[in-house]
């Protein structure tokens, strides 16, 4: 499949290495208590896995992941964590124990479906075989379009795509409805500051 | 405040000549979606985040006062309105909602509906991601007094 002898391994030790940084940053931001330090360690995190995505060629949930998880993310939960205190409260040990054993089941009962996933880049998975190979063949002929991604994002599921921006335009009302639009209490803010200073 | 607390002039300097390649890219990305990885959503984060930085560096006010809050809502109000606009054009022309193969009633074959349909759609999404990203922004930095250095 590759060019040069070796190639699967590198490529093995690069998912390797990549998903050890993100083992570790998960972990780290578990143990973590400074919210700003988690923000951003969760930013890094958006970023490793965005970098995973390209080595499993799946650059434009890469594209997506690294502008909206480490991009625009970060920087709304800097904003957010403003607003509140900048550490978290420390829990006591025993209401940490119930967590750890859900996820330890849940990690455990994930690992054992995983053995029946076909392997990866398998041509006769089932998402590469029906609707896929569809998309594929009839994008050139009835769209005309190069990139198979933005055919079946905007045209074939363009109602999908209608939703999801719904979607994003809600959470902006949501937000303005609780917060308010930001431009009346920032202007009361730098009229206190003008006072103050002349 | 600007000669006794300055030490952000690295920050300044830097992300003066950074913001408009930032918004370059954007554009990029989203004129450059048929071909490549990328399109309207992340092209509305990316300038987005091309005005979040401009107010993170150079002070909230100065950024309400280049993208002023009443224009980025109505951005994203607009950008709703021009993707399910190109639905409603196709229902007008006789086809199902948002078929942009019925958009300019060619002939079977033709790819030129799709083309136009998809650009403007992606265009809507633009609108919307930016200007509610950027809307989202404004409401959480907007009530908060500026950041100062002891804080960080």
């Amino acid at each position: 499949m590759t060019g040069y002898e070796g190639a699967d391994l590198a490529i093995a030790l690069i998912n390797v290495t990549l998903l050890g940084l993100l083992f570790v940053s998960a972990v780290a931001i578990a143990r973590m208590r400074s919210l700003f330090a988690i923000v951003i360690l969760s930013g890094i995190y958006s970023l490793i896995s965005a970098t995973w995505f390209v080595a499993l060629d799946a650059v434009d949930v890469a594209f997506t992941e690294a502008s909206v998880g480490a991009g625009i993310s970060t920087a709304l939960m800097l904003g957010a964590m403003l607003l509140t205190s900048r550490t978290a409260k420390a829990e006591p040990d025993v209401s940490r124990i119930v967590p750890l054993l859900v996820v330890i089941a849940t990690g455990a009962m994930l690992v054992y479906a995983s053995i029946d996933l076909p392997a990866f880049g398998d041509p006769d998975s089932p998402a590469n075989s029906y609707v896929g190979t569809d998309y594929n063949e009839r994008t050139p002929k009835e769209i005309g379009v190069p990139n198979v991604v933005t055919a079946v994002l905007a045209s074939y599921r363009g109602f999908d795509t209608l939703g999801e921006t719904g979607v994003v335009f809600t959470a902006a009302l949501a937000v303005i409805l609780l917060l308010g639009f930001g431009e009346r209490s920032l202007s009361a803010t730098i009229g206190r500051k003008k006072d103050g200073k002349g | 405040m600007a000669s006794k607390t300055d030490h952000h002039v690295i920050l300044r300097v830097v992300a003066k000549p950074l913001i408009p390649i930032i918004a370059l890219f954007a554009l990029y990305v989203q004129f450059h979606g048929d071909y490549s990885p990328g399109g309207g959503f992340q092209a509305g984060v990316i300038i987005a985040v091309a005005i979040i930085l401009y107010s993170l560096i150079f002070g909230i006010a100065p950024a309400m006062r280049a993208v002023p809050p009443a224009f980025a809502r109505g951005l994203a109000g607009v950008g709703f309105l021009l993707f399910a606009g190109v639905g409603v054009w196709a229902l007008m022309m006789g086809g199902n909602f948002l078929d942009y193969d019925a958009l300019l009633n060619e002939p079977p074959g033709g790819h030129k509906g799709q083309h136009y349909g998809i650009l403007v759609v992606e265009l809507g999404v633009l609108f919307a991601v930016a200007g509610a990203m950027v809307s989202i922004f404004y409401a959480f930095a907007g009530r908060v007094t500026e950041i100062k250095d002891e804080d960080w």
